[in-house]
């Protein structure tokens, strides 16, 4: 059995270690916001936070985590900036069909706790990672700026 | 406020094991068991009477309310981002006059009698027209559902129902000032026929259409609750995954699953004849087991099929004289007396090679077959076609199927075959129990329906600065041949020839050909922007070479060829003002220009980029104007244009499919790329407001950006680049 610390909550799960976080959220947890985009982290739509760092679960072994705390799309409204991220993505319409968009939340409010007033260089480093199909990229530069704005 | 989100909205959830409390699959089962009419909105429905819930009005396919007066609309597009759900709402709730707070969405089954396009006549969605089919059969079914609630009222009240008027799901009498709420009136309403022709209203009415409303489906997007076929998890569900032959056409030669079976959680290897899939516990099971496998395929007749030899055959098909799509005038005499060969003739060849659709959301279908029924679940554009693909996979009558659908993932076309609903259907018979089958990123790749190769070949004739012949010869694949075949004819392929047999310009002598000629090795389909994005590029990147022979301005050579089409000269004067046209850049920057009517729609686009050393394009910006007749929601236009672009942009810089050896060579996004946000500059929509009837908007922004920018790498070195996408070589001026 491995624990997991997920959105606050210890769960014990009987998997592989080297099985990627991925699925053991989708799969054995049910826990279905964190999209499966390319299996070789080149997409980010799995994007999760680890200790409050943006990181690609697809390629996360579970077994690799141990204590550190795990914060998903399910959980990330709980957060300061999460919440803000997500009013801002609502706001703005930033979502079409928001397939990657658990991703670029998790990516932008991960920025966010680094960086609270990113500027355009900023937004770049931390977003290119995260693909949007249906090319929503100018929203989200905005929506971005205008969760920064809110107090 | 209307612009505030109410929370109260959401799509429903079409399976039973899911968390939300309204969802209602029941009703809308039950309802759809008891309409048996054609397409139609006369034919009164008797209202529903679940156990525990609500009795409800069901006058028509699209429109449910139930005593407590929630409004269920019943979509009859699908929704895979382009905003629809929000769109439709809003043309039913506007002519219901519905309480738009009360409005919750749900997605329709597959039923193509009630819910068929009509433009496409199947039940599917796209080709940019689900508010264009449905824009008035959407009305007629909010109007006529109105008209009884206040005909119910009226007979309620003893009066006449011209006294009473409607607002917010309320029928109120003028005189008296007396309410009734449409869910107060669901018992009486149900008793009256609904008209088959109401009045609709006027423009100058409407309370909902033409203001950007949040969208519906947008809530549950940003907390992980939003369900696309991907996430369903029917109890006892297991996972699969599959490869298929690697070249098109093969088979399973030999399979050595021995270190496959010993992966933990690996429970079954399913082998058929053009695929091995590997069924586990959960995902990483069975990839870890698709890796382990040992396949050999036969590689069949399409062995060695490769990129070369793909357009070889089609540079020489497009050689041939092809059917006649359209002819005006005397092209022979006006291209001079040496026909198209006469040296006053200008003449320029274009070609277009095969994209992938890499929608973000890989495919997937979770399906159920027992020996009496089958249960599947997917996000589709063609949802009757998927319970087809089902019914044969598992040898079943269409009626023993059910099929959910979700929301869609990024469709751009591939979730318009149901191929892989096949696929899965064919490995589920195998399997007890539920079982999801996903596709991995490179599986996906690698098995797409592409967009087809185009080459087209243009000739004109110019006297003055005025063009006075044009010959344009399309030569590709004809997918509605195939898609829909009764559209195909006389050798004629509709959509292969769309925006290119009724090009904007005035021109009095031209002739638009078609030939036909499928890749071998490879099948073709739709992708965002279809026909008119392979013809937009052949015609506006001619008309620039014309332009620049003529020795005009790019806007101004264009504006004067349309003076029969205000509403794209209009767009041509707001793109030049609002991009800053004619405005100095530094050295190997430009801008460029591409017109179009695609979709209905009136467009013109000015992209600004600058070329490096290595010729390396970096984009600086882009400017959209756009007539879409009424726009039902202002926002999910700009939306869709902003997207749209991108993605069209994203073609041009790095889009190619390419085989070797009947494989198709790339697999991820390493090899087959996406434009990221670090690339993407500042881009702006305009939209003309017009009180013309609605235009389709999701492709249109994939087939301007393409020739927008290959004129603006034009003005910027000079390079008058023929095919996408963009040869970097061709733009270096230092050599490595």
């Amino acid at each position: 059995m491995i624990s997991l610390r997920i959105n606050g909550e210890t769960r014990e799960v009987d998997v592989p270690p080297n099985m990627a976080l991925l699925w053991v959220l989708r799969d054995v947890l049910g826990m279905t916001g964190t999209k499966f985009g390319c299996g070789i982290a080149q997409c980010g739509a799995c994007t999760v936070h680890m200790d409050g760092k943006a990181v690609r679960s697809c390629l996360l072994p579970v077994g690799a985590i141990g204590e550190r705390a795990i914060t998903t799309i399910e959980g990330i409204g709980a957060t300061s900036n999460g919440t803000k991220v997500q009013k801002a993505w609502l706001d703005l319409e930033v979502i079409q069909c928001g397939y990657c968009q658990s991703g670029q939340i998790m990516s932008a409010a991960a920025l966010l706790d680094a960086i609270p007033h990113p500027d355009d260089a900023d937004i770049d480093a931390a977003m290119a990672g995260n693909i949007c199909r249906c090319g929503t990229y100018v929203r989200i530069r905005q929506a971005i700026k205008h969760a920064a704005t809110e107090a | 406020m209307l612009n505030e989100r109410k929370r109260t909205n959401s799509v429903a959830p079409p399976s039973d094991h899911s968390e939300s409390p309204r969802v209602s699959r029941r009703g809308f089962l039950e309802m759809t068991a008891a309409t048996t009419f054609l397409f139609s909105f006369s034919v009164p429905m008797r209202s529903t009477r679940a156990a525990g819930e609500a009795a409800s009005f069901a006058p028509n396919a699209f429109i449910r309310i139930n005593r407590h007066g929630e409004v269920t609309l019943i979509m009859p597009q699908v929704e895979m981002g382009q905003g629809t759900y929000t769109s439709i709402s809003m043309i039913l709730a506007e002519e219901l006059d519905a309480d738009w707070s009360l409005v919750r969405v749900e997605h329709a089954p597959a039923d193509e009698k009630l819910y068929a396009n009509p433009d496409l006549t199947i039940q599917a969605t796209g080709n940019s027209n689900s508010i264009r089919a449905f824009w008035k059969p959407l009305r007629v079914a909010g109007a006529a559902t109105r008209a009884c609630f206040v005909e119910a009222a009226a007979r309620a009240w003893g009066i006449s129902s011209a006294e009473c008027r409607t607002e917010n799901s309320k029928v109120i009498h003028n005189r008296t000032g007396r309410t009734l709420d449409y869910g107060a009136l669901v018992d009486r309403a149900a008793a009256i026929t609904p008209a088959k022709d109401p009045p609709l209203k006027d423009a100058s009415a409407f309370r909902l259409i033409g203001r950007s409303l949040k969208r519906l489906d947008t809530p549950d997007k940003v907390n992980g609750k939003a369900q696309y076929g991907i996430d369903v998890l029917p109890p006892g569900v297991k996972f699969a995954t599959l490869a298929s032959s690697p070249v098109l056409g093969g088979s399973v030669a030999h399979v050595d699953d021995h270190r496959a079976l010993a992966v933990p959680g690996v429970r079954q290897i399913v082998v058929l004849d053009d695929l091995v899939a590997v069924v586990g516990d959960h995902m990483w099971a069975a990839k870890c087991g698709l890796e382990a496998l040992d396949i050999t395929w036969n590689d069949g007749p399409n062995a060695e099929v490769s990129s070369d030899l793909i357009w070889s055959q089609l540079r020489s098909a497009s050689l041939r004289v092809g059917a006649v799509a359209k002819e005006v005038g005397d092209v022979k005499k006006a291209l001079g007396a040496g026909g198209e060969r006469s040296n006053e003739v200008i003449t320029s060849t274009y070609e277009l090679p095969l994209l992938a659709h890499a929608c973000m959301e890989p495919l997937n279908c979770t399906v159920h077959v027992t020996p009496t029924s089958a249960e599947a679940w997917i996000g589709t554009q063609v949802m009757e076609r998927v319970r087809a693909a089902v019914a044969k996979a598992a040898g079943l009558p269409e009626s023993q199927v059910t099929v959910h659908n979700h929301l869609i993932g990024g469709g751009f076309g591939r979730k318009l075959e149901p191929d892989m609903a096949y696929s899965a259907a064919r490995i589920a018979k195998h399997v007890d129990g539920p079982v999801k089958v996903v596709w991995t990123r490179e599986e996906d790749i690698r098995h797409d329906i592409y967009r087809p190769v185009y080459r087209d070949i243009l000739w004109a004739r110019l006297e003055g600065a005025r063009i006075v012949g044009w010959k344009h010869r399309v030569s590709g694949s004809a997918v509605m041949a195939r898609f829909l075949p009764a559209f195909f004819q006389k050798g004629v392929d509709p959509d292969g020839v769309d925006s290119a047999q009724d090009i904007p310009y005035d021109i009095p002598n031209y002739r638009v050909e078609f030939n036909r000629e499928e890749p071998p090795g490879v099948i073709t389909g739709f992708w965002r922007g279809v026909g008119p994005n392979n013809n937009v590029f052949a015609i506006e990147s001619f008309i620039e070479e014309l332009a620049r022979k003529a020795g005009k301005d790019s806007i101004a050579f264009r504006r004067a060829h349309l003076d029969k089409t205000p509403r794209l000269q209009a767009a041509l004067d707001l793109v030049r003002e609002k991009s800053g046209w004619g405005t100095p850049l530094p050295t190997r920057c430009g801008r460029g220009v591409a017109a179009q009517i695609s979709f209905a729609s009136f467009i013109a686009t000015v992209v600004e980029c600058e070329v490096d050393g290595a010729g390396e394009v970096k984009l600086r910006r882009v400017t959209s104007a756009v007539d879409t007749g009424i726009s039902v929601n202002p926002d999910t236009v700009m939306a869709q244009l902003q997207g749209g672009l991108v993605f069209g942009l994203t073609a041009a810089l790095y889009g190619e499919i390419t085989l070797k050896k009947g494989r198709v060579q790339q697999s991820n996004f390493h090899d087959y790329r996406m434009l990221r946000i670090d690339q993407v500059p500042q881009i702006d929509v305009h939209l003309i407001k017009s009180g013309e009837a609605p235009g389709g908007i999701g492709e249109t922004g994939a087939t301007a950006s393409i020739p927008a920018l290959r004129n603006a790498i034009y003005a910027a070195t000079g390079v008058a680049l023929r095919r996408m996408p963009i040869d970097r070589n061709l733009l270096a001026t230092t050599h490595t």
